[in-house]
């Protein structure tokens, strides 16, 4: 028979990887979630190309906070499109139940972190390479620009995880969607939007640190309130 | 292991309107309970009381189990539950189905014990269809395969037949009759040929 419930690491993060590998699987035979990532990401991508396009516009300091602000527009609505759906498909499918029968609260969300990560990863690929070639952003410190990239990524990721969490168990999800997404998300925006501008208007790594450090705080902070709230929301 | 499922004035309500109220019940192991009662009678809400996947508006619900009592919220691992709006993965095999929820459950189970378990609730060489590809009564009997897989003392069975055919209910009888030998069974039922598994019978009223 299953043993209790109990909170014991290994156990936990083998159950957390179940879900993860479980989620993979599932998204790479249904494309659920990467074609509306994919699909969003070159959308922006080529509607910002097109309509503004920076052909012959000199790399001033406003320039590259446009150049920024536009990147991460495409970055956070595409996420809100896609990372939402681990949960919401779980609702929306009724294999909640099971689930939730079946698995301790926080490897649920471990797993469901874990997935939306490997996601986000994709889409910060797919999103950069697309407004490298076809916004043609120039990158003055590469390291710093995918520092800056790979923080906000992370609080992109805590953020939606548990959000999509509330959304999925509550009635009226839109409305709350807007009301949970706006706080959660606009502070690490911004610093995420000023640190990419100064990596790629600076040659230095120096210049995004500040803002790096700032970013995986607020990451941390995030995961770690959503590990200690998940369960009254899972269980609701 | 001695299980019993102690019931104390347990009540239920959605919004204003009051499901059931004040039932106190107690079943021992080797008991089969049968609730039933009209549809909107209440017999899937007071499954879901007793599986932890609801809170009751009033009143309490215990496992005791290894000398321990459990609220049905911390009693999952006690705890198997067959009703039809419980759904699997469609997308996964029956297989990749039942190896996941071991995984997630902790319990060892390699794929000789999936396949004995798949014979046990006649999908024996089904194992590896996805469930998309399955039939109605097909995805209930896998249902069957996911509450015994950590073979539970408790066993809750929402509408147990319902889409099953003859040969689908001679196994739900033979589950049943396993079951009585080392824990205890509760059916919700509206069936009147399926009131032959109780020991002790639950009614509740019109909606």
């Amino acid at each position: 028979m299953q043993q209790p419930a109990t909170l014991r690491l290994p156990a936990l993060l083998a159950a957390a990887w179940a879900i993860f590998i479980k989620d993979l699987r599932s998204e790479l035979r249904t494309r659920y979630a990467i074609n509306a990532l994919v699909l969003f990401a070159a959308s922006a991508a080529v509607a910002v190309s097109l309509g503004v396009g920076f052909i012959g516009v000199r790399r001033s300091e406003e320039y590259l906070l446009i150049q920024s602000t536009l990147l991460w527009i495409a970055l956070l609505f595409a996420a809100l499109n896609g990372l939402s759906r681990g949960f919401v498909y779980e609702e929306e499918t009724r294999t909640i139940a099971a689930l939730r029968l079946a698995a301790p609260a926080i490897a649920v969300y471990l797993g469901k972190f874990l997935f939306n990560l490997a996601l986000l990863v994709l889409l910060d690929t797919v999103t950069c390479l697309l407004f490298i070639i076809m916004v043609r952003v120039e990158v003055g410190s590469p390291l710093a620009f995918i520092l800056v990239l790979s923080a906000g990524g992370l609080c992109l990721a805590t953020a939606t995880t548990i959000l999509a969490a509330i959304i999925a168990r509550a009635s009226f999800k839109s409305a709350l969607f807007a009301v949970l997404a706006f706080p959660l998300l606009v502070p690490p925006l911004i610093i995420a939007i000023q640190s990419t501008a100064l990596a790629l208007g600076n040659n230095a790594l120096g210049v995004a640190l500040p803002g790096v450090g700032t970013l995986l705080s607020y990451a941390v902070a995030t995961f770690v309130a959503s590990l200690m709230l998940f369960r009254f929301v899972w269980e609701a | 292991m001695e299980i019993s499922l102690q019931v104390t004035d347990l009540a239920a309500s959605y919004g204003p309107r009051t499901v059931f109220a004040q039932v106190s019940l107690r079943v021992e192991r080797g008991e089969v309970l049968v609730v039933s009662g009209a549809n909107g009678s209440g017999k899937s809400t007071f499954l879901r009381l007793l599986a932890g996947l609801q809170s009751p508006t009033a009143g309490s619900a215990h496992y005791h189990y290894a000398g321990e009592a459990w609220e049905p919220r911390s009693a999952s691992h006690l705890i198997g539950w067959v009703a039809p709006d419980l759904a699997l993965y469609r997308e996964l095999s029956a297989r990749e189905n039942l190896r996941f929820f071991a995984k997630v459950r902790r319990v060892a189970i390699d794929d000789a014990a999936i396949d004995a378990l798949l014979d046990e609730i006649g999908l024996g060489g089904r194992g590896d269809d996805r469930l998309a590809a399955y039939s109605s009564g097909m995805a209930h009997r896998l249902r069957y395969a996911y509450a015994l897989l950590h073979r539970p003392p408790v066993l809750l069975l929402d509408e147990p037949t319902v889409t099953l055919d003859t040969r689908g209910a001679e196994v739900v009888d033979q589950v049943i009759a396993r079951q009585r030998q080392h824990g205890i069974v509760v059916v919700a039922t509206n069936d009147p040929r399926e009131l032959r598994y109780a020991d002790l019978l639950l009614q509740f009223g019109q909606p």
